[in-house]
């Protein structure tokens, strides 16, 4: 199998910074523009910022969501990040409600919290399952409350609670990394996240292999 | 909990380092990417670098010092200076910035902030304002790296920033800055509690309680600071222990 990792590029914000951290950790990063780059890879990265309507729109124009369906619903390792791991619901309240890519059950919610918007800087992942042994692969190497950057404005809600595998606070609780057999998602940026962050993108890539 | 935090801040002239800064185990004190990989490793939650060339053609050697830096560094970049375009916020996202910031083209054409946080996202697009005091609670913008006045009020062109997209201000103080005799926290507070994205504070700090006080009573999100980590007076990792001792929460 190639170790080929494909970002998603569907001009959703820097795809730089996801690439240049997959080098570092010893993957091969392709940009993906087309629904065969994905089916040639070992593993799919969503990256993204922005908006969750033209997100979608985006992934539409460039024929990519059946394609990433497919792959996911094959097993292939996923790993949505931001914006990325935000289109895997259902839907978005951002613009009303826009529909989401609708793999994980569940919707995309502004905060409505009395603090600055948006929820920028580093904040702390509280994992689920601390015990070393049920730890998820995605948290392997990293302790309990570490450091994440995060830079959003809406939070994800999921319907299915055994999929949370991180809740962070900011004036609510809220689910900052899911975890569903092949798919991994996050709300920071692991990309910007330091040490940190480089270990669960290697974590990622291992699952690749 | 969402910690403060905090940004070393290097001066970049045709490609290298102004200040240089003063660590034994830098190679190359000149070379901005060095210097960031290096202040990264010490616990920086983010560097800017702020472009201070003076002719329009040299500007590009920023490019390559960003795409260099981008290979080693991964945490938030910001980078600021000269920029007026759309193309030249791209030209910097490529190359692998994560945020730009703008002052005299906010200033002389506030439209730009809008489309700029519309395409690119308004995470991305710091506005700084450069203040001067002139007077009880009232400061003044600056623009051209302090030479110019504007005649616009600090606290409205906050206001107003915000409303254009901004997703965060970097706010200086002109009065303050390269005294070493700390923030305006006047300033910071003022502007701080009245908008709604992070404001990071600039200009004056001389001293760790600096810091302090710019966070405590300034209720700053963000502090950048320069030559007290260029001089290698305080290590970052120095300033953050004293803050977590004295209660303020940062990235450990």
């Amino acid at each position: 199998m190639s170790k080929l990792i494909a970002i998603i590029d569907y001009r959703a914000g820097n795809i730089k910074s996801v690439e240049n951290a997959l080098k570092i950790c010893g993957a091969k990063p392709i940009i993906a523009t087309k629904p065969l780059h994905l089916k040639n890879s070992a593993g799919i990265i969503l990256p993204g910022v922005g908006a969750f309507k033209d997100g979608m729109k985006n992934l539409e124009k460039r024929k990519l969501i059946k394609e990433i369906k497919s792959q996911i619903f094959k097993g292939k390792p996923f790993l949505g990040i931001c914006l990325g791991f935000q289109l895997l619901f259902s839907y978005s309240e951002e613009h009303g409600r826009v529909k989401g890519l609708d793999i994980l059950k569940g919707g995309v919610k502004k905060f409505k919290v009395n603090l600055k918007i948006p929820h920028m800087g580093w904040n702390t992942v509280k994992l689920k399952m601390t015990n070393e042994k049920l730890k998820m692969p995605m948290f392997d190497g990293i302790s309990d409350n570490a450091f994440f950057y995060f830079v959003h404005s809406y939070y994800a809600k999921p319907s299915e609670k055994n999929v949370v595998a991180g809740m962070t606070n900011y004036g609510i609780n809220f689910c900052s990394a899911i975890s569903k057999q092949n798919i991994w998602g996050v709300q920071f940026h692991p990309e910007k996240s330091g040490k940190n962050g480089l270990k669960i993108l290697r974590n990622f890539i291992k699952k690749c292999l | 909990m969402l910690v403060k935090r905090i940004i070393p801040c290097l001066d970049v002239k045709e490609g290298r380092v102004v200040k240089g800064i003063n660590f034994l185990n830098l190679k190359d004190a000149g070379d901005p990417a060095e210097s960031a990989r290096i202040y990264s490793e010490e616990g920086a939650d983010e560097i800017v670098f702020l472009d201070i060339t003076a002719s329009f053609e040299k500007r590009k050697t920023m490019i390559d010092v960003v795409r260099r830096t981008a290979r080693n560094v991964f945490i938030p970049l910001t980078v600021g200076g000269g920029i007026r375009k759309l193309s030249d916020i791209r030209e910097l996202l490529n190359a692998g910035a994560d945020k730009v910031s703008i002052n005299t083209a906010a200033v002389e054409n506030p439209s730009f902030v809008k489309e700029a946080s519309r395409k690119f996202g308004t995470q991305c697009i710091v506005v700084a304002i450069d203040a001067k005091k002139t007077g009880k609670k009232k400061w003044e913008v600056y623009t051209y790296g302090g030479r110019k006045s504007t005649g616009i009020d600090a606290i409205r062109w906050a206001k107003t920033v915000e409303k254009l997209g901004a997703g965060e201000i970097l706010l200086t103080s002109m009065d303050k800055d390269g005294t070493k005799n700390g923030y305006d926290i006047e300033l910071t507070k003022a502007i701080s509690t009245l908008v709604k994205i992070p404001v990071i504070a600039s200009g004056g700090a001389g001293k760790i309680s600096h810091i302090y006080d710019v966070f405590k009573k300034g209720k700053a999100d963000a502090a950048l600071a320069a030559s007290i980590f260029h001089y290698g007076i305080y290590s970052i990792k120095k300033v953050k222990e004293y803050l977590q001792k004295k209660g303020i929460p940062v990235r450990n």
